[in-house]
């Protein structure tokens, strides 16, 4: 008996080495080629921004790009934080940090808040002319931020916020709301049906059902949304120029004003060094979220 | 306490019509089910009780109030659904609760029912998990438990043990019977599995494609079927039908079986309609009435002497398929008093002139 198990565990091993000893072909040279040159095309200029940030200008002077620090200092960081003029103001780009922060939440919440209950009354109840609307949604998620820019600064206007956070939230919340009203609907259109059947006969109230039912389900897409919505908000240059006002502009904003801003040299190392402090924010909610993910949302709650 | 009435209704999906002026009354107290092949409509009637589905034209009352038009809570309702439908992310305690939420009652209360309702269902140890954590069984109870909590009068269950393995849905039909014999509610169960139908019903509306063939007694049904659909439908294996013809009519009626020539004896047949002398009829025969060998003359109904295709023996029952004129003729009994037949071996088998069930070839009416 053992004997046999052994010679299946062999074999079973013999499989697995003959499997990973496979031949490398003409095809798969060209795709490696190929893929190496896509990663150095993003991580080359990375390096150099990387390690310029963390040099002093006496060696930035001396050209070669390439080569490391020798000698390393935070000193840009701390500078571009919060030293650094964008325009008349020298107060780095920390200023900018927080009015982006001051954007985000306000814009996260209206939108996130408006397009999942939208979505959830399209996919789960029903609405007359749904289809219809699901149709405009799916237009107007196509529709280029320039071509109703006008409009919306007429609009801001006439609502006296033209030039404040609340303006940029509110047009991030206005503009993103088509696509995620889409991807909110689609998620909760695969919510088993019989749940949402027994829920309306449990209780039949609208938002008690959202609140307790729906939203716990949620948490998937809410991650996939939150991660879209912070790094399309963060990045976002047009909107913060076009919107914000004197002092309420965001890091990016402050960021492009620092670069272009010059008294003398320029300060490549703490140009490079504010835009990592600008870029980094999202990257630390990318990884941050990703952990959160969660397996097989509706577990045991129907069968098979 | 109410019942439940169905006064035409008429559901269409488009330009397909499910269901066409369906009534259906069912008394207070009753254990209805209603049986039927897949996509006959079952669940569409039942979501039409429930409010979950509009109807397309008719009436649904329950009691004496007109409740076509209300919402699905103020039906007064509790539905166990075809796929568990439990929340996920609630524990089962929390499942048992939200289905109180329509109902505006203390703390004390709807503690109270949830205790009564997990020791019923013997959950009580479990109400601290998520559904994720229980087994098949354990989840079919708890959405069980979450229509007993709101102790309404009317319970509806669509399939609700169709996905259970064999053991536990024997475990389960009994422990809805139990229920159902304790709290003398009505309940309205939805199956396409016939052994649920005949072993928990009080009554059984047999459907097919959106019409009720018949109501009735589980013995009714399988002892007085309405037509070919309800005979055929109901028993395990199917009935036999065979094609005959009425070849004398008066005081003792006989028919000949025609691929055999074999007469039937009907004088101890209950007819609906006396039938005509050389009229094409469906004689059906339960594979189960059969006995091996002769019977005494005046029970006797009939006689075959025929041989045999193959066997299926399941347990201590045998089932004997016997070649009749191109068709077969399947015959059931018990292995403890007769051997296993081997195929081509001729077997004497007779059936009893009491057991007959009649039926008109192109109405497929009984006659
Ligand atoms: N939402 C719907 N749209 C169109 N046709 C439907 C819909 N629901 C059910 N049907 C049709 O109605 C018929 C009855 O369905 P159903 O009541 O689910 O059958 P059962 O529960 O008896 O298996 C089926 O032919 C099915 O295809
Ligand atoms: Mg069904």
């Amino acid at each position: 008996m053992t004997v046999t198990i052994e010679a299946t565990a062999f074999a079973a091993d013999r499989v697995k080495v003959k499997r990973r000893r496979r031949r490398i072909r003409g095809s798969s040279i060209a795709i490696l080629v190929f893929l190496t040159m896509c990663a150095a095309f993003v991580s080359v200029p990375l390096y150099v921004v990387i390690v310029t940030s963390f040099k002093t200008m006496d060696q930035i002077a001396q050209g070669q790009i390439f080569s490391l620090p020798t000698e390393w200092t935070l000193e840009p960081w701390r500078y571009a934080w919060s030293q650094t003029c964008a325009g008349m103001t020298c107060k780095g780009v920390s200023a900018g940090f927080w009015t982006s922060l001051k954007i985000l939440f306000p814009s996260l919440l209206l939108s996130i808040g408006v397009s999942s209950v939208t979505g959830y009354a399209l996919a789960l109840w029903k609405i007359n002319w749904a289809g219809t609307f699901l149709f405009i949604l799916f237009l107007c998620a196509f529709v280029p931020f320039q071509i109703i820019m006008i409009p919306l600064v007429v609009l801001v206007s006439s609502l006296g916020i033209f030039g404040t956070v609340w303006a940029v939230a509110l047009v991030h919340a206005i503009l993103s709301m088509p696509l995620l009203t889409l991807i909110f609907r689609n998620f909760y259109k695969d919510i088993p049906d019989e749940i949402i059947k027994a829920a309306i006969m449990d209780c039949g109230s609208f938002w008690k059902i959202f609140l307790e039912i729906i939203l716990p389900m949620s948490a998937n897409i809410m991650i996939v949304v939150l991660i879209l919505m912070i790094t399309s908000v963060w990045n976002d240059y047009l909107i913060g120029l076009t919107f914000g006002g004197v002092g309420t502009q965001p890091m990016t904003v402050i960021l492009a004003n620092t670069v272009i801003t010059s008294f003398g040299e320029v300060r490549y190392n703490v140009n490079m060094a504010a835009a990592l402090l600008t870029a980094i924010p999202p990257l630390v909610v990318y990884f941050g979220l990703g952990k959160f993910f969660v397996e097989g949302i509706t577990a045991g709650a129907i069968k098979g | 306490m109410p019942d439940v009435e169905f006064r035409n209704i008429v559901k269409r999906f488009g330009s397909l019509t499910v269901l066409e002026k369906l009534n259906l009354k069912i008394a207070d107290g009753e254990f209805l089910v209603l049986l039927g092949p897949s996509g006959c409509g079952k669940t569409t009637l039942l979501n039409m009780l429930a409010g979950l589905q509009e109807t397309s034209d008719g009436t649904i009352a329950i009691g004496n109030r007109d409740v076509t038009d209300l919402d699905p809570k103020d039906r007064g309702l509790a539905m166990v659904f075809q796929s568990y439908a439990l929340y996920p992310t609630k524990t089962v305690k929390g499942n048992l609760l939200f289905g109180l939420s329509a109902q505006k009652l203390d703390k004390a209360e709807m503690q109270r029912r949830v205790e009564w309702a997990s020791k019923l269902l013997q959950i009580d140890a479990l109400l601290d998990r998520k559904p994720a954590q229980l087994s098949g069984g354990q989840r079919q109870r708890v959405a069980i438990g979450r229509a007993l909590v709101k102790n309404v009068d009317v319970f509806l269950f669509d399939e609700p043990l169709s996905n259970l393995d064999a053991k536990l849905r024997t475990e389960m039909r009994l422990e809805i019977k139990r229920l159902h014999n304790e709290l003398k509610k009505t309940i309205v169960f939805v199956t396409h599995d016939q052994i649920e139908a005949m072993t928990m019903a009080t009554r059984i509306a047999v459907m097919n494609s959106g019409v009720i063939q018949q109501i009735g007694t589980p013995d009714e049904i399988y002892e007085r079927p309405k037509n070919l659909f309800v005979a055929s439908f109901i028993g395990s294996p199917a009935m036999n039908m065979v094609p005959a013809t009425v070849v004398a009519n008066g005081g003792t009626c006989v028919a000949r079986h025609e691929p055999s020539g074999v007469p039937l004896h009907l004088s101890r047949y209950q007819f609906e309609h006396q039938p005509k002398t050389g009229q094409n009829v469906i004689a059906g025969m339960r594979p189960e009435h059969f006995s091996v060998g002769e019977m005494p003359e005046e029970a006797c109904g009939a006689y075959f002497e025929l041989p045999v295709r193959y066997t299926e023996k399941t347990g201590s029952d045998v089932t004997a398929f016997l070649e009749s004129g191109g068709g077969l003729i399947a015959v059931r009994f018990d292995s403890k008093h007769y051997h296993v037949p081997a195929a081509g071996e001729r077997l004497r088998v007779s059936y009893p002139a009491d057991k007959f069930d009649l039926f008109d070839p192109k109405t497929e009416v009984r006659i």
